[in-house]
């Protein structure tokens, strides 16, 4: 029994020292961010077709600079309102390849039926 | 013959439509007791009176079609609804209210004098109803008919589609005080589920109305938007979208982008039309007729 304390003790000091040196540790790296920044503008979001590769993590900077306006992106379940003099981040990660609509919800005027757009994923 | 097998039958004479079923339960009982309470209505949706485009060269022609083809059926319906952009939008309050004004004098034109209305999002979404409410009175309301509780919900006065916890609670309310076996109808305009998010055809807080109204065993939801036919069971209750009077819109998911049907000249007014319910309260059976703007004829074009 006293061995076995010592075998477990043993193992998690080594463990340790692995994590301090770095050494037989394997690295999990931060999925790396893009910065997109979208205008919202009546009646067009500008690009209105974003390209990304798979497995990317997006931030999209949106802002409005005439009338609230909204970002919906379903098929990566987010979404934002975008208010004039702010900026709104959406975040996604494209975990799938495809056209992915997205489209102002929040009506917006006259040309609000025209503000539509598309993440298109294509593999790495 | 009943009257209901009479008029289906000078109905489907006529125009030939399309016929849907939507009945929460089988048929059952003594049918010809349960025909006197029978009764139909006609629901129009999405007229955007004041849309001027290529999508439809007679837009101004349209809705008149339309209120003479309801106004030469054999019978008149109990009530008329239109169910929402009666007219298309405009960021010109006085142009809105000339829309209106102009809409309203054309739907006096109706024989029926009961006829009600709900708004869309092109009517109430920039002004959260303020002009709306001066031609047609409240955006949400509710009114009874022959053993039938109809509900009118508003999911359009807040720009960004919510019915809100207020009127949340106003469903509840007015749930809570029919009985168990209610036979209930809401009109509403956006679909009250998610049918197509992506082209924002959906209601931000429609499914807490869909669990609210899930709590009574008869439902069935009249809408408009989507300018097409289309239906969808949400549990127990069906949701049943209607054609427009101004443009069709694609079939959800089915192109890139919701870009209005071309117009095709060899087939004007394709894809437009209004539809009557029969509805069977005893039942709570209702019957689904789609109905064009004008019969077809042959090698006809605008």
């Amino acid at each position: 029994m006293k061995r076995m304390h010592l075998n477990r003790r043993t193992l998690i000091a080594a463990a340790s020292a692995s994590l301090l040196s770095g050494v037989g540790v394997v690295a999990i790296a931060k999925p790396k961010e893009r910065v997109v920044k979208v205008i919202a503008r009546k009646f067009v979001f500008v690009p209105d077709t974003i390209k990304v590769k798979k497995g990317e993590t997006i931030v999209l900077q949106i802002t409005a600079p005439e009338v609230p306006m909204g970002f919906n992106l379903p098929d990566f379940n987010t979404r934002g309102d975008i208010v004039p003099g702010k900026t709104t981040t959406v975040k996604f990660t494209a975990d799938k390849v495809g056209t992915f609509a997205f489209v102002c919800d929040i009506f917006c005027g006259d040309g609000h039926e025209n503000m539509q757009g598309a993440i298109v994923v294509t593999e790495k | 013959m009943s009257s209901l097998q009479r008029r289906d039958f000078l109905r489907l004479s006529a125009y030939g439509g399309a016929v849907f079923a939507s009945a929460l339960y089988p048929l059952s009982g003594d049918a010809n007791a349960a025909a006197s309470d029978d009764f139909y209505f006609v629901q129009l949706s999405d007229v955007h009176w004041g849309f001027e485009g290529p999508e439809n060269p007679d837009a101004r022609g349209t809705l008149p079609k339309a209120i003479a083809a309801v106004n030469a059926l054999p019978e008149p319906p109990d009530f008329i609804i239109f169910t929402g952009d009666l007219t298309h939008t405009t960021e010109n309050p006085v142009e809105r209210r000339k829309r209106m004004t102009e809409f309203q004098a054309m739907a006096r034109e109706l024989k029926v004098k009961n006829v009600r209305y709900i708004p869309g999002e092109h009517d109430a979404s920039l002004d959260r109803g303020k002009a709306f409410s001066e031609f047609f009175g409240e955006t949400r309301y509710t009114f009874d008919h022959k053993g039938v509780h109809f509900i009118v919900l508003d999911n359009v006065s807040d720009p960004a589609a919510r019915l809100g916890d207020e009127q949340l609670a106003w469903l509840a309310d007015d749930l809570k005080k029919q009985p168990e076996d209610a036979r209930i109808v809401v009109f509403t305009h956006r679909p009250l589920f998610d049918l197509y998010p992506q082209w924002d055809w959906a209601t931000r807080d429609g499914a807490r109305a869909v669990d609210v109204l899930s709590t009574r065993k008869n439902v069935v939801v009249f809408y408009g938007h989507i300018h097409q036919e289309h239906h969808h069971m949400t549990g127990n209750i069906a949701h049943h979208s209607a054609m427009s009077l101004m443009f069709p819109l694609p079939a959800p998911a089915s192109q890139p982008k919701r870009t209005p049907v071309a117009w095709d000249p060899a087939k004007p007014y394709k894809g437009l039309g209004f539809r009557e319910v029969e509805a069977q309260p005893k039942q709570a059976h209702y019957d689904i007729t789609e109905l064009p703007v004008q019969k077809e004829q042959k090698g006809s074009t605008t």
